[in-house]
């Protein structure tokens, strides 16, 4: 589970002075449910699951991931989680199978668990084929399937997507967002972000909408229809978001 | 502290190093060909032409002297020397190495002399070019040995014993054994390239580490996983300083390999034993244990100092920029320690760079002033430690590791 308490960062720019990147975000994520965090870019989103990934850490608020405070505890936190961006690459020097057991051994597995456990992941995701080949020989779907197998290897409770499919052919794109459903289907917190709306109507069980960092609007899809007197997901999200988007430019 | 983590990186960041052919060829390669390329391969090459260059036979052109048959026949008789008739153009001969030098006895030289009257010899050679001063210098001795020959007759004529004219003798006599001696003379160069190989040993895994994981977008990915940065920095450090103490070694061992060779070799000539004499050096493994302790620590200020600076860099082009400069931060102290009269004194030994490499001048030439060597190795090591905190301070700074 993940329950983020007045998530708040905020960065200093030269020119711009302050900025607040996310501004007093409160949500919660619960096990076997996909949180899908809709922005435009910029809104926030990275900065948010960077925070609870605890890859940066909060100026103000906190968050909870599987019981562990990301400011408190942020290595406890980093056990739990499984974190996937297409800013997340590969060593490029390391055979797919290096790759993977390095991350399985920094979270402290065992050798035989290791090997068990890398053995299971790559006959699942059918890695067999490349598993000795190094990641720069690797093709895109192979890279996708060798981050896939990393986040996978310590079994984390928690899932975070970062727009995984930003940038991925199709056939790339259907593997993540298949990847996403089992992780859902096993049991796992996902929360994922996006700002392709077919995905988030495909996949997510709760969507929540980030503007210039802050959180907007929460629901189920079936709860915003209903709100906003609107079917399409796109229309939703530019009627809560103009406002601010107008707002934003005219400062 | 968990060092099974730091274990886990140095061993992965090592595994990627040795694959990198980049890597391979600034910390490998380099160190290992350099030296037999500039000793045996330019060494040999300076010794045997300095060889061949006093085993020709030189032309020198004899101007006048037709009126001192004595002299002309003695210069005729000197061992590996021709001597050509005046022709016109003989300048320009000398200049164009047709001809090596040029002896100009003037007129009546030889009937002045037994007059004891003063007459001056001219010898006109080629200034700066080996074989041409060579020429000059048989001209030159053999003419000041016939002046000698000339005041002995004169002395011994008039009953004076030689003692008149040189009442007593200056003798230069060394008490330093070989090793001192050659130490004195190389010293600072063994000190010089050890820190200055640290240094570009440490440079490109420094930059490849930091900047060329932000470059590569891996940066994220590691800072995902649970390790604590601390035990990632440690990690990346030892890598590093692997690569530091990897190619001062291989510099060292192959400087040595090197010294030998060039000697063996250069001893199938007369003119290169001559010359190789004053290349050969002798490191000891007392003297290669004690300049590896005190290239020690500078290795460690070298490797975290590198890592902190390449750390703000977002690319590996940008920290090529920052770290570039570095290379005159080092080379200007490295150098200074070379210079003649630049002693190791206690002021001396708290600069970094200076210190140790005055040191090492001092440890190849066999001395040990145990004092200096204690405040050296003691002060390097607390600009090393210092280095290092930055370097961890640095790696858990945001805005460093997300500059944008």
């Amino acid at each position: 589970m993940i329950e983020a308490r007045a998530l708040s960062k905020r960065f200093q720019d030269k020119k711009r002075g302050e900025i607040r990147a996310v501004d007093n975000v409160s949500f919660t994520c619960q096990p076997g449910k996909i949180y899908g965090l809709l922005g435009a870019n910029g809104a926030g989103k990275t900065t948010t699951l960077r925070m609870l990934a605890t890859i940066l850490e909060p100026t103000d608020g906190t968050a909870i991931v599987c019981g562990h405070d990301v400011v408190e505890q942020p290595e406890k936190v980093r056990a739990n989680v499984g974190f996937l961006s297409t800013a997340t690459a590969l060593y490029r020097r390391l055979t797919a199978q290096e790759f993977v057991e390095y991350f399985g051994r920094l979270n402290g597995l065992d050798e035989a668990t290791l090997k068990k456990r890398v053995d299971d992941i790559f006959n699942r995701l059918d890695m067999n084929g490349f598993r000795d080949r190094r990641c720069d020989k690797l093709s895109t779907g192979m890279m996708q399937k060798t981050s896939i197998a990393r986040t996978l290897v310590h079994d984390p409770p928690v899932m975070i997507f970062d727009e995984p499919t930003n940038g991925l052919d199709i056939m790339t794109a259907r593997t993540i967002t298949a990847f996403i459903r089992e992780c859902r289907n096993s049991g796992k917190t996902v929360i994922f972000s996006t700002h392709i709306m077919s995905e988030v109507e495909k996949l997510c069980d709760t969507i929540g909408i980030i503007q210039s960092g802050k959180l907007l609007v929460e629901g189920s899809l079936d709860q915003l229809r209903d709100k906003y007197a609107e079917h399409e997901l796109e229309e939703i999200f530019v009627k809560v978001v103009t406002p601010h988007f107008v707002a934003e430019e005219a400062n | 502290m968990s060092m099974r983590n730091v274990g886990i990186v140095y061993r992965k960041e090592l595994t990627e190093a040795l694959r990198d052919r980049r890597t391979v060829i600034s910390t490998i390669l380099v160190p290992l060909l350099l030296f037999p390329v500039l000793s045996v391969g330019f060494g040999s090459l300076a010794v045997t032409l300095v060889g061949k260059a006093k085993e020709e036979v030189p032309k020198v052109m004899l101007r006048g002297g037709e009126d001192s048959p004595a002299v002309i026949e003695g210069l005729k008789k000197l061992d590996k020397i021709e001597i050509v008739p005046e022709t016109p153009g003989w300048k320009d001969q000398i200049i164009n190495k047709e001809i090596r030098a040029a002896v100009e006895i003037p007129s009546g030289f030889q009937a002045d002399v037994a007059q004891q009257k003063s007459d001056t010899v001219k010898i006109f050679n080629y200034q700066g070019e080996m074989k041409s001063e060579f020429a000059s210098d048989k001209i030159e001795t053999y003419m000041k040995e016939y002046r000698d020959k000339v005041v002995k007759e004169r002395l011994a004529a008039k009953n004076l014993a030689e003692t008149v004219l040189k009442p007593f003798e200056v003798n230069r006599e060394n008490v330093a054994p070989p090793e001192k001696v050659s130490g004195a003379a190389f010293g600072g160069i063994i000190g010089y390239m050890v820190i200055l190989l640290c240094m570009t040993g440490a440079m490109y895994p420094s930059m490849d580490l930091t900047a060329g994981e932000k470059e590569r977008g891996t940066m994220e990915t590691i800072l995902s996983s649970p390790i604590s940065r601390m035990h990632l920095v440690l990690g990346k450090f030892f890598l590093i300083l692997t690569a530091a103490l990897g190619t001062a070694a291989l510099s060292v061992l192959s400087m040595g390999v090197s010294f030998s060779v060039l000697s063996h070799y250069t001893g199938k000539t007369e003119g290169g034993r001559a010359a190789a004499a004053e290349f050969v050096l002798k490191l000891g493994p007392k003297t290669v244990i004690s300049v590896f302790l005190m290239a020690l620590p500078i290795a460690v200020l070298f490797s975290a100092t590198l890592m902190t600076i390449a750390l703000f860099a977002k690319t590996y082009k940008e920290a090529q920029s920052y770290l570039t400069p570095m290379t005159f931060v080092v080379i200007i102290p490295a150098v200074a320690a070379m210079l003649p009269g630049v002693e190791l004194t206690p002021k001396l030994s708290l600069i970094p760079i200076l210190g140790t490499s005055l040191l090492c001048k001092e440890l190849v030439a066999g001395t040990y002033h145990w004092n200096l060597i204690a405040i050296i190795f003691a002060s390097n090591c607390v600009y090393a430690a210092v280095a290092l905190f930055l370097a961890i301070k640095m790696f858990q700074r945001e805005s460093v590791l997300f500059r944008s």
